[in-house]
């Protein structure tokens, strides 16, 4: 039987790395500066859903990530995970406690592999670790990905270490599964491979899945929520859907476009002769759609991955408030 | 696949309705079930379901407990219905509008149509185009 799908709530949860006091030769002691990785985040991730998380390097995606499996603890703010169905008031705090942990699956870039042993014993150890390990999809999948089971992690190149972490997210079929930029070092037809087992496993038996990519474009489609995170905020979280209506993009001829266009906040614009395409922001109504087609001009969907881009653009002087829209924010 | 500017749920159903109205799916027959569609097109499942939602609550597609979903009797004739209304406004009144901007006379226009003008028409090449 599937167990129900876990959701997850922060509430303004804090993450500092390396504070400290420090002596000096001299006996004084002064604080060190610390990192901070989350600054703030309140967050609800919703049970039985495909999460993207998104950001930068550095945003705060992988500590994120560790908090809800207990790899690690806010420096404050609460962490609670509990299964769908019953009251969010009622889930746990992961940090110790087997309930919550024996039910979240997280998959590193590391793979988190027993590098000395074979590969065989890192299996039997997820299985004992995750009541509803599945030990035939783990044998199908790494026959999938030509990984032998008898061989030692260590002898395994990027790609293929990156697939047997994939195998074990998989096989776990935790009510939450996290996989934290898995896909490096796979090849295309592995990383697609590994997208379509992701989806054939969820449709079979429903979870909570969080991913983390770079590869935006590769997995927009995957997602029914996607959060994005920059510098240690969450910059925005809501339903794919809702991140398509943020933009769109006209490509026809100039003078066409920039009547279509008309004081619409222009996100991106590019030119090629006559041609011009502009990227702008919000939803068309049926109107501006209609004069579109009647004009020439082609109405385009707005890619997750240039909205992406242009959000977290380091040059962005200052990051909009809490639930307000971000777009506005962005590009000159 | 499903690069237009609509949320790809609005994509998938309008392909769905165009494969009826072409009677490439024909009534009572059973459609992709929203895993399939997942898997094939790498999508997320609850996206081929919503546009599948849409769908039974046209009448289009209906459910059958345990089955899937299945194209339902007089779909192809309430879409054919739906899609010629619609003709005019969408197809035609742009089209015109656009000849009428071009300064093109509707003497011309009647005539490219009837293929009076020496042309072989272009009635029949439209019927090429799925709405």
């Amino acid at each position: 039987m599937t167990p129900e799908p876990f959701g997850a709530r922060l509430d303004d949860v804090v993450v500092r790395f390396g504070k400290q006091r420090r002596m000096t030769v001299d006996g004084t002691t002064f604080k060190d500066d610390a990192t901070v990785a989350l600054a703030g985040v309140d967050l609800t991730i919703r049970p039985g859903v495909i999460t993207g998380v998104l950001g930068r390097n550095g945003a705060g995606k992988s500590t994120l990530l560790t908090l809800l499996a207990a790899f690690n603890r806010p420096t404050s703010g609460t962490v609670r995970l509990g299964p769908d169905g019953v009251s969010p008031d009622t889930w746990e705090d992961p940090w110790e406690n087997p309930w919550v942990t024996s039910n979240v699956q997280l998959v590193r870039e590391s793979g988190d592999l027993q590098d000395d042993e074979k590969l065989s014993e890192t299996l039997r150890y997820y299985a004992d670790l995750r009541p509803c390990w599945d030990a035939d999809l783990a044998a199908r999948l790494l026959d999938m990905f030509e990984v032998n089971p008898r061989k030692k992690p260590a002898a395994l190149s990027r790609g293929k270490r990156s697939a047997v972490g994939a195998t074990i997210g998989l096989a776990a079929r935790a009510p939450l599964t996290i996989f934290d930029e898995v896909y490096l070092g796979m090849d295309a037809p592995t990383r697609y491979a590994f997208y379509d087992e992701i989806l054939a496993d969820y449709a079979e038996h429903p979870r909570t899945i969080l991913l983390s990519s770079h590869l935006v474009e590769e997995v927009e489609r995957l997602f029914e929520d996607v959060i994005v995170l920059d510098r240690g905020g969450v910059l925005l979280a809501e339903t794919a859907e809702e991140m398509g209506r943020r933009g769109f993009s006209l490509t026809g001829p100039a003078s066409a476009v920039e009547r279509l266009a008309g004081d619409r906040r222009v996100l991106h614009r590019q030119q090629l002769g006559g041609t011009l395409q502009v990227t702008l922001e919000g939803a068309p109504d049926d109107g501006e759609a209609t004069a579109a087609r009647a004009a020439g001009v082609e109405l385009g969907a707005l890619p997750l991955q240039d909205l992406f881009v242009r959000l977290t653009d380091p040059a962005r002087s200052e990051r909009p408030a809490a639930g307000r829209p971000a777009v506005t924010e962005t590009d000159r | 696949m499903f690069d237009g500017p609509e949320p790809i749920y609005v994509q998938i159903a309008q392909m769905i309705r165009s494969q009826v109205l072409a009677g490439e799916l024909a009534e009572e027959e059973q459609v992709m079930s929203t895993t399939q569609f997942a898997t094939t097109f790498r999508i997320n499942p609850a996206t081929a379901a919503k546009a599948f939602t849409g769908l039974v609550e046209e009448g289009v597609l209906y459910k059958r407990r345990g089955l899937g979903m299945f194209v339902a009797p007089g779909a192809r004739e309430r879409l054919l219905d739906q899609h010629r209304q619609a003709y005019y406004d969408d197809v035609l009144a742009p089209a015109l509008a656009q000849a009428a901007v071009l300064g093109i006379p509707t003497e011309e226009i009647v005539a490219y149509i009837t293929g009076s003008d020496g042309t072989d028409g272009a009635a029949h090449q439209t019927t090429q185009e799925k709405s």
